[in-house]
């Protein structure tokens, strides 16, 4: 087994236990590659299909490339698309000039709150690693969240031998974090492997490509010649530059990044 | 391009002995940082008025940057030329203990790390110990903070000494014990000028040398179900293969409950058709034969089946906040099997930071950082393997209060294999042939013997109180139980007889005919029959099971029946509207030999049923099955 194999089966094991443990469950589909790779991944562990709703949370900020995968892959994949949209912070202008974690809160964290609510679901299985933040690298791969959503960060069950803590009390729902023994090289080796379907956005084009996808006013492309999996994976081995970098709302302050994910942010 | 392997590696140590900023300079001497996180760090120091700290790097959390502990395991990774590093940085303070399990838990090697300053400390040998315990046989020792004790090797050996006796009582031999300064970057990635006395290998040079686990695949197959799918017309036991090799058209045995199937493909998507999957694969696979199978089974082959049983021995660590007492029921968890289980007995209590032997009886309970020698005993036989023969068969956790509290190891040990007993085959060589379930093994499922409480007594003397009392109580004790009375065999098996002798002889014929089946089904039933004859008696006890048959004579006088007469039914016997009423006009033979007699003109109905519970516990009735 090479290491790839390792985390391919590491990562089908948890979404199967997630999906017999946890009622009403349902995965944030975002179509960037850590969520194409889940994708990709729960086709392998449940015989070709997906078994559970894929909640795509969208802005009215999001990048075309990406909606027009979306809708694509859920014709050809056969997907439960859910699109969540907090319409209400919308109608009143909603927006990043109003301030970037604002803006944040608003469309995406308030966002997911309601559709979690309105949909009552249990489990939600999310794209994170552990190599994206430090706050990622204190993750679970089963973590619970109350009902506020908090993450209580201090005082996490153990999780050992991959036992996971799935009796839930009530008010909570679990996170599920398949990919979180991943990183973003893995993901790049593994979706050439697979030859996973990804927006072309990833690949350089005139010199500039784009490392980590988020709405169009807050996601900058990185200056790149890499317009193959080799030579992303070839960059990545190089650069001293983080994968949120390109993420406008992290930069707002020290810990900006933090109090988002602690308020119920992926 | 090559793959890229990965060791994961756990670093533990007494708190304050420099973890954090070990790893800091780690991640700075294997330029792994980001551009601009030191210049970061350095800011965010300064606005606090702090030196410098290496230890921000892992601290990534605000709450940690102010109380300067690391809180909860972080994982991080850096490169080498030679592969990529997970690194585990688990805490030391006592407080997180199991966050420096749960982070060792998952590691192939380990970094542990005394300050020169303060030598082994109880941390130092608690980590130790459960590195042991947690399997992990990789493991170099770092001496740390060496520029403070003057980079003097007399430090370092009298540390290497002590600590290295502390290790050999339970068998570790660290691959290395190597002089360091984190905070200086001594004997990390290059070697130490200051320590020229060492000439073993530096930190990365270490690390370098380990080796990455492969999943056992030569070892005897365990494939534990963890799901059944049926998400088309194909049936698919899905699981992840946690040693051994599986191929089409293997026999499989399904433990517990010992069903035999072959293997008729193995589902893979997005290509199919393979005829062979290996340890540390979740695969799917579909059987010939569709037999029920349920998640928590574990297929193996036939000539190399796990153990079954329902107790064993374990060491166990607890974390819980609350003590796990002896007795207390909690959930089980070993590979997908879930189970409700207790503590039967403490055998061992270990101090992990002296290895000292506490007095286990001193209490009946672990408490929270505790480490123990147990047996453990399971609602339900349950299959697994001796942790020293197979690792991931062999070990389980504890859910308390829906958290995960505690884990263990199962202690090497003969066990008695269930199998025989509950099927009537050997483990060895299964072979399914009649899967003939015996009454023993309904009685160890049930937890207690089947049997008869046979009450004989007047009409009026309380035998259907007493009955429905002591059903309840028995109910409420978790046995299995039920009354047979004149209200449910008259008006149906015995709904042809009337009440001359000869038919109430067949009446109580067939009561215990039907007494004997339910005991045999593992059931303690009670019947309530006025059963006058001593001879029908005696030929009720002869049809059971030495032992079986408890007589329990339901004395009152019978004027005192008669005043009470619930029923209306002395009247009416006075009266010569019924004829062959016992005590009226039918006699009436009390036993010569009961096992008991109630006297319920003197005692109440729970006096009574409280001295046949008695009784039925001297007995050992619902006694633990040992092995």
């Amino acid at each position: 087994m090479d290491h790839l194999d390792k985390l391919e089966h590491q990562s089908i094991f948890i979404l199967r236990e997630a999906f017999h443990k946890i009622e009403r469950l349902a995965m944030l589909w975002s179509v960037g590659k850590d969520s194409q790779t889940i994708l990709w991944l729960a086709r392998k562990a449940f015989c070709g299909h997906v078994p559970f709703p894929c909640v795509f949370m969208e802005t009215s900020f999001d990048m075309p490339e990406l909606i027009a995968l979306r809708d694509r892959l859920t014709q050809e994949w056969k997907l439960n698309l859910v699109i969540a949209r907090n319409d209400a912070a919308l109608a009143q202008g909603m927006n990043h000039k109003l301030g970037r974690v604002t803006c944040c809160s608003a469309l995406l964290k308030e966002n997911l709150k309601q559709i979690v609510e309105k949909e009552n679901y249990g489990g939600l299985i999310v794209g994170v690693r552990r190599d994206e933040d430090p706050t990622r690298a204190k993750e679970r791969y089963f973590s619970p969240r109350d009902k506020h959503m908090e993450w209580n960060v201090e005082d996490q069950p153990p999780e050992l031998w991959d036992q996971f803590n799935t009796d839930l009390a009530g008010g909570t729902h679990l996170r599920v974090h398949p990919l979180l023994h991943w990183t973003e090289i893995n993901i790049w080796e593994y979706a050439q492997r697979e030859n996973i379907p990804n927006v072309p956005l990833y690949f350089a084009q005139n010199g500039r490509r784009y490392r980590s996808l988020g709405c169009v006013p807050c996601t900058f492309s990185i200056e790149s010649q890499a317009d193959t999996y080799d030579k992303i994976r070839e960059e990545l081995r190089t650069t001293t530059q983080s994968e949120r970098s390109v993420r406008a709302q992290d930069q707002e302050s020290e810990d900006a990044f933090e109090k988002l994910r602690r308020d119920g942010y992926m | 391009m090559t793959a890229t392997e990965q060791l994961k590696i756990v670093i533990v140590g007494h708190v304050d002995h420099g973890k954090s900023t070990f790893v800091g300079r780690l991640f700075h001497d294997t330029n792994s940082l980001p551009d601009g996180k030191v210049e970061k760090i350095k800011a965010a120091c300064e606005r606090r008025g702090v030196p410098f700290e290496w230890a921000f790097l892992m601290d990534g959390l605000q709450a940690e940057r102010d109380q300067n502990i690391t809180i909860e395991t972080a994982q991080i990774w850096f490169r080498t030329p030679k592969r990529q590093y997970v690194i585990i940085d688990a805490p030391g303070h006592k407080e997180f203990l199991k966050n420096m399990i749960t982070g060792a838990a998952s590691a192939e090697a380990a970094l542990l790390l005394i300050d020169a300053t303060e030598g082994v400390q109880e941390q130092s040998r608690r980590h130790g110990y459960l590195l042991h315990l947690l399997g992990i046989r990789q493991i170099a020792v770092l001496v740390n903070k060496m520029d403070l004790k003057g980079y003097r090797e007399e430090t370092f050996r009298a540390i290497e000494t002590e600590y290295r006796a502390f290790l050999k009582q339970f068998g570790v031999e660290p691959t290395w014990f190597i002089p360091i300064s984190a905070y200086h970057g001594e004997n990390i990635a290059r070697p130490s000028a200051a320590m020229p006395w060492h000439h073993g290998p530096t930190v990365l040079e270490t690390l370098d040398s380990f080796s990455v686990a492969q999943p056992e695949q030569n070892l005897p197959l365990r494939f534990p179900i963890q799901d059944v799918y049926r998400f088309d017309d194909r049936r698919i036991l899905a699981g992840r293969i946690e040693s051994g090799t599986l191929r089409v058209g293997d026999k499989l045995v399904f433990s517990p409950r010992n069903k035999v199937s072959v293997v008729k493909s193995i589902e893979t998507w997005p290509v199919g058709g393979r005829t062979e999957a290996k340890a540390g694969e979740s695969v799917g696979i579909t059987l010939t034969e569709q037999i029920y199978v349920e998640r928590g089974q574990i297929a193996s082959h036939e000539t190399d089946a796990p153990i079954e049983s329902d107790v064993f021995q374990a060491k166990l660590f607890w974390l819980g906040r609350q003590n796990l007492e002896v007795g207390r029921k909690v959930k089980l968890k070993l590979t997908t099997t879930e189970v409700e289980c207790q503590i039967q007995s403490i055998e061992k209590r270990i101090d992990a930071s002296t290895l000292n032997e506490m007095d286990p009886n001193a209490r009946g309970y672990i408490a929270r950082n505790d480490v123990a020698e147990v047996t453990v005993r399971t609602k339900h036989p349950v299959a697994f393997d001796n942790y020293d023969r197979l690792v991931p068969t062999g070990r389980f956790v504890i859910v308390d209060g829906r958290q995960v509290c505690g884990g263990g190891i199962i202690s090497k040990g003969e066990y008695p294999d269930r199998r025989e007993v509950l099927s009537g085959i050997k483990s060895t060589n299964i072979t399914w042939v009649k899967g003939e379930v015996t009454r023993e093994a309904r009685e160890r499922r049930n937890r207690h013997k089947g049997g008869v409480v046979w009450l004989t007594g007047l009409s009026g003397a309380g035998k259907s109180t007493i009955a429905t009392e002591l059903e309840r109580e028995l109910f409420q004790m978790g046995l299995h139980t039920y009354v047979l009375d004149g209200d449910n065999v008259r008006h149906g098996l015995s709904a042809n007889l009337g009440f001359a002798p000869e038919d109430r002889t067949e009446n109580i014929r067939r009561v215990a005919e039907v007494a004997k089946l339910f005991a045999d089904a593992g059931v303690l039933v009670v019947t309530a029959f006025i059963s006058p004859y001593r001879d029908d008696r005696r030929l009720a006890r002869s049809i059971m099971k030495q032992g079986d048959f408890v007589e329990v004579y339901v004395n009152a006088p019978v004027e005192v029946c008669e005043q009470r007469d619930p029923k209306g039914l002395y009247k009416k016997a006075r009266a010569g509207q019924i004829k062959n009423f016992t005590g009226v006009s039918a006699p009436y033979e009390p036993p010569e030999a009961p096992e008991l007699v109630v006297h319920t003109d003197r005692q109440t109905v729970g006096e009574s049923v409280a001295q046949i519970i008695d009784y039925l516990k001297q007995q050992h009735i619902d006694q633990d099955f040992a092995i």
